[in-house]
């Protein structure tokens, strides 16, 4: 700390508070009183298994799709590489309503892919799985440049000295690269994770909002604001316990 | 032109237009005694959008000096804003529930009057692929019908139309709104949706509308009122009375809206 200049501290300070007050103003809002009841609705349990089951699958398609990405990104050579980052990255800048209807342009009915889906007799559209698309599209961008970030930083020099004793490709890949980012890799998928588990616009545009099928937690919040502004505060509260709660989990994690 | 300079040129422009875009209290220019410029605030159901758009330039063509600013959002979420203090003059509710709210917070400057209504219809997409033709082909099992969600006004209109005609809808999908319904039809992702004739009409050739009797269960009322505690008041009622007057209601007949 002392190294920090001192002025240093008014601006953090002043951060800090700008996060945190509408934190507090909200929870301020809650009514306590009727909190157990409306956060134990039907729909709202609903509503917050079926966010936690999207969210996790979604992690997990981030993880599996978005290690190999990053490693070709942070340790190939070739042209237009950079361009490919830029944009593979798109999702990072682009609006969730904007991906969302991309998506629908893809897998809707009528869609590149979807209407060859449609012939096979699968329908994506209004479906679960419509939600965790939403989802990984807009959350797998933020693995990939935490992850690649990383690679970068460490550098291949232990990879070199695995590879210069015989090790194979997929030997130091696994022995050696991936234990060496466990703490990114970690982090990063909280990262999705937390950011599938906050997704509205994409999932709202091109997954539709029914109850127990593509109705989340936020679209849930959304739509109690219509008519129970109460229900919504109390469910707005429960979100960002959850929020709370994975970030302390991960960051213990990553420090241990 | 200097770097600096072209700068202090970009600022200038944009105070100038910061200054263009201001609220009431401009004077007006010209050596004129003519009155000050006012600004009308006139917040409006999302459904009102085009016709209100209409009506507030021929507003302004009729009283010189002043320049209606319209706000669009959903009924609920402008009666949220002006309790929470958003300046505004006249308010227009797509439903009477959510008039009722602004008079219980006691923030009506008159008493609410009902200017216009609209109704359901069924939209499906150009072509009507599923091939419906009424209410009761809404029930079919492989029909991805998408409507409002029991919470909004549409999606309320939606339940006691489905009473009335005495069916068990089960849709793929309940929006959060009517222009989501009408998004879900256009773009084909959904069969059939059950949205209000200006709608319809909104989305010209992208979807077809077809009517159905039981509609007349849930005729949706409009209804306008001056807010409270407005400098305006005159000028916000005389608004209220060009919406009502016969070339409003005209207009607003253009759009597909319905008398009361």
């Amino acid at each position: 700390m002392r190294s920090l200049p001192r002025w240093m501290l008014l601006p953090a300070l002043l951060g800090g508070l700008f996060v945190l007050l509408p934190l507090i103003s909200m929870g301020l809002r809650v009514q306590w009183g009727s909190f157990g009841a409306l956060v134990t609705s039907e729909s709202s349990l609903q509503a917050l298994r079926l966010s936690l089951q999207t969210s996790s699958t979604s992690a997990l398609v981030c993880v599996v799709l978005g290690v190999p990405m990053s490693l070709v990104l942070a340790r190939s050579s070739f042209r237009g590489l950079s361009l490919l980052r830029s944009l593979v990255l798109i999702p990072l800048v682009l609006p969730p309503v904007v991906g969302g209807i991309a998506l629908l342009y893809t897998f809707g009915r009528q869609g590149l892919l979807g209407q060859h889906f449609e012939l096979l007799g699968l329908q994506v559209a209004f479906s679960t799985t419509a939600v965790v698309l939403a989802q990984t599209f807009v959350a797998l961008p933020f693995l990939v440049i935490s992850l690649e970030g990383a690679l970068r930083t460490a550098g291949t020099r232990y990879e070199a000295a695995a590879a210069s004793l015989g090790a194979r490709p997929t030997r130091v890949m696994l022995q050696v690269t991936l234990p060496l980012m466990m703490p990114a890799l970690l982090s990063g998928t909280v990262l999705s994770f937390a950011r599938a588990l906050g997704e509205f616009g994409a999932t709202i545009t091109f997954a539709g909002s029914l109850q127990g099928t593509t109705r989340t937690l936020p679209l849930e919040i959304y739509l109690q604001r219509e008519s129970d502004p109460e229900a919504a505060v109390a469910l707005s509260f429960v979100l960002m316990i959850v929020a709370v709660l994975i970030i302390a989990v991960a960051r213990r994690r990553v420090v241990a | 032109m200097k770097p600096r300079s072209r700068l202090a040129a970009a600022a200038a422009g944009l105070v100038l237009l910061a200054a263009g875009c201001g609220g009431a209290g401009d004077t007006a220019a010209g050596g004129e005694a003519s009155a000050e410029d006012t600004t009308l605030l006139v917040f409006a159901a999302a459904s009102l959008q085009e016709p209100f758009e209409d009506l507030a330039e021929q507003f302004e063509a009729q009283n010189e000096g002043v320049d209606v600013q319209l706000n669009f959002a959903g009924s609920s979420t402008l009666v949220e804003q002006i309790q929470q203090g958003a300046p505004a003059d006249v308010f227009a509710s797509a439903n009477t529930s959510n008039m009722g709210k602004l008079v219980e917070a006691d923030l009506h400057g008159a008493e609410p009057v009902d200017f216009t209504s609209n109704t359901l219809m069924i939209a499906v997409p150009a072509g009507n692929p599923a091939e419906v033709t009424n209410l009761a082909s809404l029930t079919e099992e492989e029909l991805n019908l998408v409507v409002c969600a029991p919470e909004v006004p549409c999606g309320a209109a939606t339940e006691t139309v489905e009473e009335a005609a005495g069916l068990t809808f089960s849709p793929v999908s309940e929006e959060q709104s009517v222009t989501d319904v009408l998004n879900k039809v256009t773009s084909g992702e959904a069969d059939a949706g059950l949205v209000y004739v200006t709608d319809v009409k909104k989305a010209g050739d992208a979807a077809w509308g077809i009517d159905f009797p039981e509609s007349d269960a849930a005729v949706n009322i409009y209804p306008i009122t001056t807010v409270k505690g407005t400098e305006n008041a005159e000028l916000g009622q005389e608004f209220v009375d060009l919406v009502r007057r016969e070339d409003g209601q005209e207009l607003l007949a253009g759009y597909g809206f319905a008398g009361v």
